[in-house]
């Protein structure tokens, strides 16, 4: 296959997690959209390491798969304390970081 | 056949992708998520990418997906009580809108770029290609401070998990006492260090005296 066919997948794959992340108010669900994106990158990376034949943009999808990694982290880490202070877990009533 | 493969595992991640965005239940979502990984994996393995590809399903799959399971689990009872659809209306329609115009965009970025290796299928390379000792020497030697930051952010981003989902005092409403047979052979009033720093004492002897002096805590029965 075409290295084009991956770069279309890895499009499309990004744009579902960027919805995802705009339609969703479940921080958990934001999360995994995030991962959605994150993910699509990967794909666009190593498909162009297989087009120039070279694993440098391999190197940068493990990088970023440990990016991604630390933000599962912290991620889960804030819901967990959300929940601990009984706050509600939806990203539309927790603006108190807006200003 | 490898036409067959990428449009199965092709097929496979954009449903997983829709699964994730769709699903009412986050747990099904995880589980959405983890079968979009796995055709993520046969991807990156017709891309000779085997390396990164078994780290997808051992890493990515296994122990993130894992943790997302527990995160869920221990979460899921509080999510059911006030249960919350999607965001309806018109920012649907925004966000749905949002989405396609900035996939019309990517692809028109892609099928308009100048590269002419986007048609073919990638150079023929040496077989090895993307496997561990490749991976490795670039690794160790041309992305070395790359390497070395990155294992300092996983162990920012793990004492910072440690931190924030820690148990504060003032939280938990019931008291919580551990009792270790240590305590009863001790005299009142000697305990371990991490016992006079928090406060709490073990035996009901150790919780009459009260906490040490000097923890910030009051002392009832001061003398």
């Amino acid at each position: 296959m075409s290295i084009g066919w991956y770069l279309v997948v890895s499009a499309l794959v990004f744009c579902i997690g960027a919805g995802g992340v705009l339609t969703r108010r479940n921080p958990l669900v934001v999360l995994l959209c995030l991962e959605l994106m994150l993910n699509a990158a990967n794909i666009a990376l190593i498909a162009f390491a297989r087009m120039w034949g070279n694993v440098d943009g391999q190197i940068f999808a493990i990088v970023v798969m440990v990016v991604a990694a630390c933000e599962v982290c912290i991620g889960l880490g804030l819901v967990v304390a959300i929940y601990r202070r009984r706050l509600p877990i939806d990203v539309d009533e927790l603006r108190e970081l807006q200003g | 056949m490898t036409e067959v493969l990428f449009f199965i595992a092709a097929i496979g991640a954009i449903a997983g992708a829709v699964g994730v965005v769709s699903l009412q239940n986050p747990f099904y979502s995880v589980l959405a998520l983890v079968f979009h990984l796995l055709s993520l994996a046969a991807l990156f393995l017709l891309l000779q990418a085997q390396f990164v590809a078994a780290a997808q399903v051992v890493v990515y799959a296994g122990a993130v997906m894992v943790l997302y399971v527990f995160v869920v689990a221990y979460v899921g009872a509080a999510e059911a009580a006030h249960f919350k659809s999607p965001v309806g209306g018109g920012q649907r329609t925004l966000a749905i809108g949002f989405a396609l115009a900035l996939f019309v965009e990517l692809c028109i970025a892609v099928l308009g770029s100048g590269l002419d290796a986007i048609g073919t299928d990638g150079p023929t390379v040496a077989f090895g290609f993307g496997g561990p000792s490749q991976l490795g020497q670039a690794l160790l030697t041309k992305f070395l401070v790359a390497f070395e930051v990155a294992s300092y952010l996983l162990l920012i981003a793990a004492v910072g998990a440690v931190v924030l989902a820690r148990r504060r005092g003032g939280i938990h409403d019931e008291e919580e006492t551990r009792v270790s047979a240590m305590a009863f052979l001790r005299p009142p009033g000697v305990g371990t260090m991490a016992e006079a720093v928090e406060g709490r004492t073990g035996t009901p002897e150790h919780r009459e005296l009260g906490p040490p002096v000097g923890t910030g805590a009051p002392r009832e029965d001061a003398p």
